[in-house]
Parts: structure tokens; sequence; C-alpha cells
């Protein structure tokens, strides 16, 4: 039966969740670029979520929530085709088309974030083509495992808003085409500071509130679950912001506003997968554990394994929802609020380390045979000269800033 | 006639505006440039990786005046443009061989 509430906070919760790609990301990621690729970021934003939104109607939300196979969902839902007005989700009382919506909007953030490993150099048909296979290749089967009745959801995974499912398979992935496309030319030394640091503030703030969508909205309903989720989720956000600010502080003797709004998203990557278990306490300890661990993770990509992932997908978003899936046992332990207090610990820790380290090694593998496949077919990078011409021109015909008329 | 090009720091623009009002000299361009000397750029940290920023901003101001003004203007703008520190720029003064106003057709000193 569909439930009047629950399906208005669904619908709310799907509006938020898109605002997230378009325009919060967009800004996000097109502030920390140069100058000159800021609209080729706002066009891979729209792009990727123009094309994935289709290509969840056609293939990809039948393979990850049309029946309950180990593996893969079945080809019923097609196009849609099986789709009737009236249909309520199974176990909920939202109706179907809703919960359609709401997940594409997620099929559909979660490619986008893995425009931030490639930025800058990134030839434009390879995005198509690779955010397009990694939609139908990567996400609809692990979206299927853990959230769509598959073997892990089976061996009693948690993951509340995708911890696994989101943010471990963009950053790993994003790891690997940043490794397979090569850094930036000036990459390490010359690399350009980000071209407008108030554009990143923007767009992680629209983060934060559309955020709200996405974790209290994956509770699928508009109670004690979607309430408890937002206060988490908002809570972490702020401890993790105020923490990486320390840590800038202390170093260096000056807290900027790109590392404040950098550890806001780690901190809510983080309390991703744990907002239904944590709690107000658990929140706010898993938002300072963010950023502390983030911003070594950061550090760790750039300067130790010298990767190019350029704004740093793997090192907030990845380590983030990594960190937020293992730990989510043990602030399940705090209560003070939160749900689902009686978990084992031990058991459920192994089921999340699991669910981690196939998720991760499945998005690896993956996603080098479709880079691969990728270079061979249309090539990954522009040349030299249009990477330092910039691809809002070079590839676009189009210039942000016409500043001097 | 002479050409005067300084290159400022920014935030010393309204001071050096001022000293050349004061003493009688009206009328400079301006144009925001990037630049390098003994200063040698800063760096900036984002996200705990440091950037190095060779090329900081800085203004650069043109006065066309008479001979007979030149070490005033040079003076002007040298305590009005100074804070002690590296990075507070040059003055370079350049031989002005013709001038003329456009709107009057005046020409030479009459003309600046």
């Amino acid at each position: 039966m569909i439930d009047a509430a629950d399906t208005a906070w669904m619908l709310t919760s799907t509006a938020l969740v898109l605002l997230m790609t378009l325009p919060a990301l967009g800004l996000f990621y097109g502030g920390l670029v140069q100058a000159k690729n800021i609209l080729s970021v706002l066009v891979q934003c729209t792009a990727v979520a123009a094309l994935c939104s289709v290509l969840w109607f056609a293939f990809g939300y039948s393979l990850s929530y049309s029946g309950d196979g180990d593996w893969l969902g079945n080809g019923a839902a097609f196009f849609l085709g099986n789709l009737t007005r009236g249909a309520v989700r199974a176990g909920t009382h939202i109706p179907e088309s809703v919960y359609v919506m709401f997940q594409m909007t997620f099929a559909v953030i979660t490619p986008a974030l893995i425009i931030g490993a490639y930025v800058e150099r990134i030839r434009f048909a390879a995005v198509l083509l690779i955010s397009a296979l990694w939609l139908l290749i990567v996400y609809a089967p692990v979206a299927h495992w853990v959230w769509g009745g598959g073997w892990l959801a089976k061996m009693g995974v948690m993951d509340f808003a995708g911890g696994i499912v989101v943010h471990v398979t963009a950053g790993v992935s994003a790891l690997v085409i940043a490794w397979m496309i090569a850094p930036r030319h000036e990459f390490p030394h010359g690399i350009r500071p980000p071209h407008a640091p108030w554009m990143v503030m923007v767009g992680a703030s629209l983060l934060w509130v559309g955020w709200f969508g996405f974790n209290a909205g994956s509770a699928v309903s508009s109670g004690a679950d979607a309430g408890m989720a937002m206060l988490a989720t908002h809570l972490s956000a702020a401890s993790a912001t105020l923490v990486w600010m320390a840590i800038e502080w202390i170093k260096f003797g000056k807290p900027s506003l790109v590392g404040a709004v950098t550890g806001t998203i780690a901190g809510l990557a983080t309390i991703t997968p744990a907002a239904g278990v944590a709690g107000p306490l658990g929140a706010v300890l898993l938002g300072a554990a963010a950023s502390c661990v983030c911003y070594f993770a950061v550090w760790l990509v750039k300067r130790v394994i010298s990767v190019d992932d350029a704004l740093d997908v793997l090192g907030v978003h990845g380590v983030g929802g990594a960190m937020g899936t293992m730990l989510l046992p043990f602030v399940s332990l705090l209560g003070a609020g939160g749900g689902h207090l009686n978990l084992a610990v031990g058991p459920q820790f192994q089921a999340q380390a699991i669910a981690v380290v196939v998720a991760a090694l499945f998005s690896a593998v993956a996603t080098f045979v479709i880079t691969k496949l990728a270079d061979m077919l249309v090539g990954l990078r522009v040349n030299l000269e249009h990477e330092t011409q910039g691809l809002d021109f070079a590839t676009h015909g189009e210039t942000g800033y016409h500043i001097n008329r | 006639m002479k050409l005067i090009t300084a290159i400022i720091q920014p935030h010393r623009l309204d001071n050096v505006r001022q000293a050349l009002t004061d003493i009688g000299i009206n009328g400079l361009t301006i144009t925001e440039v990037r630049g390098y000397g003994r200063q040698k750029g800063h760096t900036e940290i984002y996200r705990g990786a440091e950037y190095t920023i060779s090329f900081t901003p800085k203004l650069k101001i043109e006065v066309a005046l008479a001979d007979d003004r030149v070490d005033d203007a040079i003076s002007a703008i040298t305590q009005a443009a100074r804070t002690g520190k590296v990075g507070d720029g040059k003055i370079f003064v350049f031989e002005l061989l013709a001038a003329q106003r456009v709107r009057t057709g005046e020409t030479g000193e009459n003309a600046l």
C-alpha cells in the first residue's frame, strides 16, 4: 500500500540527490580545476547525468533491482516495460516509479564522482563510453549484490546509503582510470592550484544539503529511521569539517576553505554506509575519523603512489566509504539513538570487510577492462596541445570566463 | 617627456594615486599584471599539497610626464608604494618620443 508521507519524502529526497550531481558536484569539481577547464567539468557532469539516466531506464534498473538472483537482476524491467502507474515497490510503501527515480539519481552521481580522477586531460568520447559501460558493468551488479537482494545482501552486509555501492566502487575505479590515463603533463610539481575555491565551497555546501536526501532518503520511509539518518549525516559532516580545519591549522598555521569543505565531503562519505546505524555520538566520532584518515589517504595517493587522481576521488570518497562501512559494527555499540543495536560485532565486521574487498577488487578489474576498451575504441587522452590550451575551448569550443569582454 | 612604468604591490595603489595627485600629477593608467623578482612568488597549500605561485599578482602603473616632473614622481611613488618587504616592486623610466591628445589634437607636453 502506498503511504503518502513516505512518498512525499522520497520525492523530495530524489530531487535532493539529483541536485548533488547538477550542479553541486559540477561546482565542487569545477572550482578545483584550472579556469581553462571549468566548462569541461560541467559538461561532463551534465552529460553523464543525462546518459546514465537513459541507461538506467533501459537496462540499469532491471539489472540492479528486478529479481533476487545472487549475482545480477533479470531483464524483466528492461526499458521499464513492466512498470505500471499503481505498482508499489516490494518491501516499501512508495510507488515503484518513485523508487526507480530515486535509485536513478544514485546511478547518476556514482559515475559522475569518477570524473574527478580524469579531469583536464580526457577525451569527451572516452568520458561517455567509460561512464556508460561502467554503469552497467560495475554499478548495476554491485548495487544488486548489496541492495537488490544479491549475495552480499543475503550475507547480511549493511550499507545504508552507499559506502560500498557508491563510494568504494567510484573511488577504486577512479584510481584505476587515473593510473591508466596517466598524469596531467604538469604533474606533480607544475600543477596549478584550484581556480575558484569559493566555487568549491558552494558545490560542497549543496552536496551537504543534497546528502540529506541521499542518506535520510535511503530509509525509503519518512519516519524515525530517516530522522536519525539526517541527524547523523549532519553531525558527521560538521565534525569532519572541524577536524580537517584543525589538521591544517596545526600543520600549516592557516585553516583553508578548500580544506574545510574537503573535510565536509569526507565526513559525508564516511557516514553514508552507517547513517542508519550510528547515533549522534557515533556520527561525530566517524566524522572525526574521516578527516584524519582521508587527509592521510589524499597525501598517500598523490605523493607516495604518485597517481594523478586529480580531485582525490579515492582519497576522499573511496577511503571514506570503506572506512564507514568497516566501522559500522563498532559505532552501533555506542547506541545513543542509533538503530540495530544488537549487531554481533565480530561476524558483522567480517561481512562488511568481505564486501568492501570484493567490491574494490571487482571494480578495479572491471574498470581496467572498460578503460582498455575505451582506449582502443576512442582513445583516452587529448593531445598535449589541447591539454595545454584547455578542454573548454579545445573540446567544447567555449570559454568559461570572458573577463575583458 | 618621459614615461614612468612602475610595478607595485596591488594594495598600495590608493596610496600611490594619492601621492601623485598631491604633487599635481593627474592621470595614470594601471594594468593588472603578474610577475616575479627577488620575491620569487609564494606557495599556497590545498589539501595538504603545496603549489608554487611563481607569478605574483602586481599592478603596473604608467604615467607620462614632463622631464622636470620625473624626480618628484619617482620619489612620490617610491614613498607611497614602499612597505619595506621584498616584493615592493620597481620603477622604470623611458624616453617618450611623442604624445597627442585624441580629442583636441594637441601634441607634446600640452597633451599630457
